[in-house]
């Protein structure tokens, strides 16, 4: 939330103050009543167990989400990174199982199968913001291209086939524990204040945001405003080669037909219920983390109380066009 | 450019694209001609019109949407419910199972419309929602499951029979492009849609009513997918709960093809017509291939061609379609 907001609250009338104020706490507050509602309501919800499930349901999108914040702060989307989890998980076991290329010892195949996908899916990326920044192509045209050929390009690099396998080196991304908790939720604590951090405190990260704030003007001050975009969606693929990994990782299996797919909506769900203006010129950050928290403990709450999965996504559509009309309707000037 | 073409020059950034997109057209038909047998076979054409008009009529809900400036990603989730809605209701008759189906992609077109025209959220994330809800409710009301159509009253006629012996989702798709055609070109509603994508502001400004042109164009939209839905389920004799994954895209796809902004303001049915068309034909061509045992390419290998040829065309017109 900018200053503006908050200077213009005094002399708003107090239907949008109170608007204002929905809008700034309402998801926090939404995830604080989902919280008390299930300790109420659901069985055994504060077991450690049902705190790591969510944790670890979570944290793909959440690491996702980030790098889908960062490339809407400059006005962009990314539609890819779903079909770019499909690749970076079809990749890392035909490296660590030596489909690609024989290794021997274990130790360097299973840091290949952790860096080679992670740098594939960057360079895609890449290519995403070259086309954004050097043809000038809407980048949800530019990102369409990678939804429909990346998820192709990891069928036909696995033929379409299940890749089972039993690896405790490489599975430890999804099943592996740090001081008790799941590695993947460490990962995901760590890009989440890798990001912050870049948001906040580098030359790179207020870039970002003036890119999206006005391009025109932050080209004319003088920001490199194709290196930064190249940048986030680079940040972006990157990020959703990890999380493909950590799928795959905690399934014990790739299948490239589902690897990430609809992620790039649960993405872009979270940062609209976090409240990222979806124009650019924002990125909050805490907000997408709590928002992707909100949209994974409202479809656990309805599941875990007998709704079927079908009806908890009407109500997970219902929730993010509330969610979007109050910050909307905050926002106004 | 392109001067040599005398009167037939292209007078406009958009013209250019959509000749483009016609003589990509030609070249392809001209080659499946020349290197295939039956390629101009009355029944490949006959079975290609059958299998693609639906694809053909989500392009066109499609177009109208972006010509506003607008997306509608609610297309393929739609499709998939009316498909289930047409195969429930089919039991009772035909037309109930077509009604039904266009109905219910319709009260989706409704609602999208009203989001985003009385609460003004992005259509982005409007129709995204109506996605997800589509889709949930088409798994609610099929349990899950694929819901069989009736073979007894006719409504699988709908989607295989012929009339005149043209396929009957031939004369659909035809009857809707003319339609669509005369609303875009001679009718006030297109130069409505036109003006509201070239500046919503200018377009209330003039006194246009914006709201309830962008209301019908999501109708327009909601209601032709759930035609397809219907044609979809008749197709299949099944309700599919979970079909139409991608189709939004693919329809998004053939407008951009068809040389429409995205940014909206511009546009041309029949060019869009050709964007389905040539997308549809790059399989057919595929098929072909496959069928003959020249190539051997894997079923997986058509989204890659499919977004390589997308590639292809977005930088084509990023090229020529220099932005003025």
């Amino acid at each position: 939330m900018t200053d503006t907001t908050s200077t213009t609250a005094s002399d708003a009338p107090p239907r949008r103050q109170t608007l204002q104020l929905v809008s700034r706490y309402g998801t926090l507050g939404a995830f604080l009543l989902l919280l008390v509602f299930n300790i109420v309501v659901t069985p055994n919800f504060l077991a450690l167990q049902t705190l790591y499930v969510n944790l670890t349901q979570v944290a793909p999108i959440v690491i996702v989400a980030i790098g889908m914040t960062l490339v809407i702060a400059t006005g962009g989307i990314d539609l890819s990174v779903g079909s770019l989890m499909a690749i970076s998980g079809a990749l890392a076991p035909m490296i660590f199982m030596g489909k690609i290329f024989p290794i021997d010892s274990v130790g360097p195949s299973i840091a290949l199968a952790f860096i080679l996908p992670v740098l594939v899916v960057m360079v895609f990326g890449w290519f995403n913001g070259f086309l954004v920044t050097k043809f000038r192509i809407q980048p949800i045209v530019a990102t369409l291209v990678l939804f429909i050929a990346g998820r192709g390009i990891a069928q036909v690099a696995t033929n379409g086939n299940l890749q089972v396998f039993k690896s405790p080196e490489f599975q430890y991304i999804g099943l592996g524990r740090i001081f008790g908790v799941p590695a993947q939720v460490v990962l995901m604590i760590v890009v989440a204040i890798l990001a912050a951090a870049l948001i906040r405190y580098t030359v790179v990260g207020r870039q970002i945001i003036a890119v999206g704030g006005n391009e025109k003007a932050a080209r004319l001050a003088g920001i490199p405003v194709h290196r930064v975009k190249q940048l986030v969606y680079v940040i972006s693929g990157g990020l959703a080669g990890i999380a493909g990994l950590i799928v795959i990782a905690r399934n014990a299996a790739s299948d490239a037909n589902l690897v990430g797919l609809g992620m790039e909506l649960d993405a872009i769900a979270a940062v609209a219920v976090g409240g990222t203006l979806l124009t650019g010129g924002k990125a909050n950050i805490f907000g997408t983390i709590v928002g992707a928290f909100v949209i994974q403990l409202m479809q656990y709450t309805l599941l875990a109380n007998g709704v079927p999965d079908a009806a908890a996504r009407v109500v997970k559509a219902a929730l993010i066009i509330l969610a979007v009309f109050i910050q909307q309707r905050a926002n106004k000037a | 450019m392109l001067t040599f073409l005398g009167p037939f020059a292209p007078k406009s950034n958009g013209d250019l694209a959509r000749l483009g997109v016609l003589l990509a057209l030609a070249a392809l038909i001209i080659f499946g001609a020349l290197r295939y047998d039956n390629f101009l076979s009355q029944y490949n054409i006959l079975s290609f019109l059958r299998y693609n008009s639906m694809f053909a009529l989500i392009a066109l809900g499609m177009a109208f949407v972006i010509m506003t400036g607008g997306i509608d990603l609610s297309v393929g989730g739609v499709a998939a419910m009316s498909s289930v809605v047409a195969a429930m209701l089919s039991t009772h008759s035909w037309w109930a199972g077509l009604a039904g189906g266009v109905g219910a992609g319709l009260a989706v077109g409704l609602m999208n419309g009203l989001i985003i025209t009385k609460m003004r959220i992005q259509p982005f994330i409007a129709t995204l929602a109506a996605m997800l809800a589509a889709y949930g409710t088409a798994l609610l009301l099929a349990n899950n499951q694929s819901v069989s159509v009736s073979y007894d009253t006719g409504f699988t006629e709908i989607g295989q029979g012929d009339f005149l012996g043209f396929p009957i989702p031939g004369w659909i798709a035809i009857v809707v492009y003319i339609f669509g055609w005369i609303l875009l070109e001679r009718h006030a509603f297109g130069r409505h849609v036109l003006a509201i994508g070239d500046g919503e502001a200018t377009a209330t400004l003039m006194g246009l009513k914006v709201d309830r042109t962008l209301l019908l164009v999501y109708l327009i939209s909601g209601g032709l997918a759930g035609l397809a839905g219907v044609i979809l389920a008749s197709q299949f004799g099944a309700g599919q709960p979970t079909e139409g994954v991608g189709w939004e895209l693919f329809a998004i796809a053939s407008v951009v093809v068809g040389g429409t902004l995205l940014t909206g303001g511009s546009g041309s049915v029949g060019a869009t017509l050709a964007g389905a068309l040539l997308l549809a034909m790059v399989f057919n061509i595929l098929n072909f291939e496959n069928g003959l045992g020249w190539i051997s390419l894997s079923a997986y290998w058509q989204s890659v061609i499919r977004g390589l040829f997308l590639l292809v065309v977005v930088i084509l017109q990023a090229r020529l379609v220099k932005p003025t």
